[in-house]
């Protein structure tokens, strides 16, 4: 049973960064990814953790794989409870950080995932959604 | 985790590096101060830093990366990343990341031309 195999991980440390993506590429491998796609997948669940951790300083992510009408894949999702992001769009569109990155985590992460949604309210918290599928 | 140090060996005007671990935050941090200490201490040309041995590179890395290079030119050395995974370099490509700073060779020997090469003139 394998959409059971739902994975949950705490970020509240820099190491939990490295923990997230040794997870998440365990499991891509696991479901049949190839070497490229499961890098795609811990370059962006690295930039992903790092957001949550420097930003709200923790996090929560979840890996469930994803199994819809015969075509597999794998979901994360990340939450914090942190402030939101202030300006989504120019935090979209790359190169504006507030936290002494390149600024490209998020877009670049979408540009890495076939499916990217974002919510985020102020003062309330940033959920993430990322999905790539086999 | 939190007391790796990586080794920065020199050999004649060069320095090389290589990091076997998946580098957190802070040590990537530390290693770019080690480096620029190394080259302060060594008066070095140049530098070899091979990223064969890491699997992921994110903006993180990438701006540590561009650190050293900036840092270690306005003092004179050249530095040369090798080794770069192709799952590495489509990723950094399709992220749209470019390595500013410095230039890039296939491995340790062809990274060790760049550096005579560029020397030499």
């Amino acid at each position: 049973m394998e959409q059971e195999l739902i994975e949950i991980l705490e970020i509240k440390s820099e190491a939990d960064i490295i923990e997230a993506r040794v997870r998440a590429k365990a499991i891509a491998e696991a479901l049949g990814f190839n070497y490229m796609d499961q890098t795609r997948i811990a370059t962006a669940v690295s930039e992903l953790a790092r957001n949550a951790c420097q930003y709200a300083g923790k996090g929560k992510m979840t890996i469930k794989p994803l199994n819809k009408q015969g075509k597999k894949g794998m979901e994360i999702v990340f939450e914090d409870h942190g402030p939101g992001i202030e300006n989504l769009d120019r935090a979209m569109k790359g190169g504006y950080s507030t936290g002494g990155g390149l600024g490209m985590g998020l877009s670049g992460s979408k540009k890495l995932m076939d499916e990217f949604d974002i919510k985020t309210k102020s003062n309330e918290g940033t959920s993430i959604t990322v999905r790539k599928w086999l | 985790m939190e007391n790796v140090s990586i080794p920065i060996l020199k050999s004649g005007n060069y320095l090389i590096t290589s990091p076997q671990v998946a580098l957190h935050d802070k040590l990537a941090v530390q290693f770019k101060k080690d480096i620029l200490g190394r080259i302060v201490e060594t008066k070095a040309e140049g530098l070899v830093l091979d990223i064969s041995a890491i699997d992921v590179v994110d903006s993180f890395m990438v701006r540590q990366i561009g650190e050293i290079g900036t840092a270690a030119s306005i003092m004179g050395t050249q530095v040369v990343v090798v080794g770069l995974r192709s799952t590495v370099a489509m990723t950094l490509v399709e992220m749209g990341f470019l390595l500013r700073g410095v230039q890039t060779a296939r491995d340790l020997e062809k990274g060790l031309e760049v550096l005579q090469k560029t020397g030499r003139r």
